[in-house]
């Protein structure tokens, strides 16, 4: 109990100095896990796609339909166990600032495609029997307060018009990381109505999706798809659920980076402000670390005294920081809506975080015990004769 | 107990201390011997520079000469490691500063039981322990008290308690009464007094003071480094 009672006394000296430090420091591991918290939300749809299902889109860009005939002929590639279809439909519910996906999908060989979406038999049938019915995430209906059987009307940005359309499910994920922040209602309604109101030709979908027998199959079964649509009018490109999310990353990689290299640089800096503070804390107490080496105690006891104090009041503001990092993401969320639908903090986080703050006390106390072991017991006691 | 023929206590032959600057060597001890033998109680008086405290320190084993030898109760202390002094200085000595040198998150009680956490003392016994001492030192009323809470002299006494508690072979005083007024200096002197009368403790105290040296049993005079009486 002696050494923890030295450390926690010694820390707790300068009051004000350690609860700023401790300030500064969950400051840091908050933003820290925040920031990394962004990044993983940028790569949860990659994270959790599965690589039993593969994407057609148009080869000159996923801007470009493709016509639905081709489910025909993608169903007969070998290897392939299913095949639905799903479209972009960028409606605007209420204003636009509650922006969620919303997909014109195949009713059901698009769900049988995705088994993490837990929809009640009785919520299916009630959806595939209504033209106008929708689905709706868990997510996505809490908070809008959506109930079974609510009417939900949306604004066509992409198809003009108010669309109105009867919630027949609500949806749960299989997994925490399953994404219930989608709106899924049927296709044909999509194509129908796009024909007889606007006079459009119809028949043409965003992207197709597959299942395979053989995810090891997956490139082949990829090439022998984009193979069959080769020199047609609309060339395809097939790819893995997750190269197609992670597409999407893509785009964004430089930010991203960005984004990491100032979740560490935050940590540095203040790894550098705790490394002064610790300087300054060890150089006033030289002559006290001298009188413990004159009593006995070796130097490696007095760079212990320092490392502890240094590792306790990074972790005391790493916990801090962690704990911080939930409201904080919450408010974060409540922000931007369901733009970042993966956007929560994970324990690979949450342990980063804590590694983060240890790294921080050590690293700050480095030099400090280097020096304070190094010093002479003359020098610290300041009594040559 | 009295200065006797035996062997020597603390034997030194011909030390030597210098500290190099630069292309500067500046001798502070010359050749020095010097034997202190169990029991004594000794003033060491020089002007500032003299070297005492330098010689004071190099006896306590916080310092290495630059040649020569010192033997504290028959060990050649120059030749041990730093972690075997740390050990020996821990069974060894006990320090007496100028300005106490007391943690000043422990309280008088802590700073007492300070050098017997080294030893493999139970709790029980640390605490039978520091209470004697601090008893001996007439402060068991204060035992629970911060160093900012106690006077110069009470500080000073938590500091001879701290120096007693692991029953050193050697005591050794730097300044003792230099913070202090006269009246509670003299209470120090009386006490360090007690601890070579009573307890028979070997003690080495460096002075500014001829009052001080007074109640020693033996002046030794050094000025620029070499024993001149």
């Amino acid at each position: 109990m002696f050494i923890p009672l030295l450390v926690l006394r010694n820390a707790l000296r300068h009051k004000l100095r350690t609860a700023l430090t401790v300030l500064g420091i969950v400051v840091a591991i908050a933003a820290f896990g925040l920031l990394r918290t962004l990044v993983d939300a940028w790569y949860a749809g990659a994270n959790a796609s599965s690589s039993a299902r593969l994407v057609t889109r148009s080869a000159v860009s996923l801007v470009f339909p493709l016509p639905l005939s081709y489910a025909q002929k993608i169903r007969q590639v070998s290897g392939i166990t299913n095949v639905g279809w799903a479209n972009w439909f960028g409606g605007v519910y209420i204003n636009e600032r509650n922006f969620f996906p919303q997909f014109a999908i195949s009713g059901a060989s698009y769900l049988d495609l995705y088994p993490e979406f837990v929809l009640s038999d009785a919520e299916r049938k009630a959806f595939l029997a209504d033209r106008t019915g929708a689905i709706a995430g868990r997510k996505l209906a809490d908070k809008f307060g959506w109930k079974v059987g609510d009417q939900v009307p949306l604004r066509g940005t992409i198809y003009p018009g108010t669309w109105t359309f009867n919630l027949r499910g609500i949806y749960d994920g299989a997994e925490p990381a399953t994404d219930t922040s989608t709106f899924f209602f049927h296709y044909d309604y999509l194509n129908e109505t796009v024909k007889q109101r606007y006079g459009r030709p119809g028949d043409n979908t965003g992207v197709f999706v597959e299942s395979i027998a053989n995810p090891e199959d997956a490139a082949g079964i990829s090439q022998a798809i984009d193979a069959t649509f080769k020199n047609s009018l609309a060339e395809t490109l097939t790819e893995t659920e997750k190269a197609f999310q992670l597409g999407f990353v893509a785009m964004s990689e430089a930010i991203l980076g960005a984004i990491q290299a100032v979740s560490y640089v935050v940590i540095v800096i203040i790894m550098a402000v705790m490394a002064n503070t610790m300087a300054m804390t060890a150089r006033e107490r030289y002559t006290e670390y001298a009188t413990l080496k004159a009593l006995g105690f070796g130097n490696s006891f007095v760079a212990l005294l320092i490392f502890l104090e240094s590792v306790g009041i990074a972790i005391t503001g790493g916990l801090l920081g962690i704990a911080l990092t939930f409201p904080l993401a919450q408010v974060f969320v409540d922000t931007i809506g369901s733009l970042l639908s993966g956007f929560r903090v994970s324990q690979q986080t949450m342990a980063m975080q804590l590694a983060a703050a240890v790294v921080i006390g050590v690293a700050a106390a480095a030099v400090p015990a280097w020096r304070a072991a190094r010093v002479r017991i003359v020098d610290g006691l300041r009594a040559i004769g | 107990m009295r200065p006797n023929e035996r062997q020597p206590l603390v034997a030194i032959h011909g030390l030597s201390k210098y500290y190099v600057r630069g292309d500067q060597v500046i001798p502070v001890l010359l050749d020095l011997d010097l034997d202190v033998f169990e029991g004594e109680y000794v003033a060491l008086m020089g002007p500032s520079g003299s070297g005492k405290s330098t010689l004071l320190n190099l006896i306590a084993g916080i310092d290495k000469p630059s040649a020569g030898e010192i033997r504290v109760g028959g060990v050649d202390i120059a030749s041990l490691s730093d972690s075997d002094l740390a050990l020996w200085r821990s069974m060894h000595v006990g320090f007496i500063f100028q300005f106490y040198n007391l943690m000043p998150v422990l309280t008088a009680f802590g700073n007492v039981e300070l050098p017997l956490q080294l030893t493999g003392l139970s709790r029980a016994e640390r605490r039978e322990r520091v209470e004697t001492a601090l008893e001996l030192v007439g402060l068991t009323d204060r035992a629970t008290h911060l160093p900012n809470e106690l006077s110069g002299g009470q500080q000073q006494r938590v500091a001879i308690a701290r120096a007693l508690i692991t029953d050193p072979t050697l005591i050794v005083a730097d300044e003792p009464t230099g913070d202090l007024d006269r009246v509670t200096a003299q209470e120090i002197l009386g006490l360090l007094a007690r601890l070579n009368d009573e307890l028979g403790k070997t003690i080495i105290m460096v002075t500014h003071d001829p009052k001080a040296a007074e109640k020693a049993r033996r002046l030794i005079h050094l000025e620029k480094g070499v024993l001149v009486g």
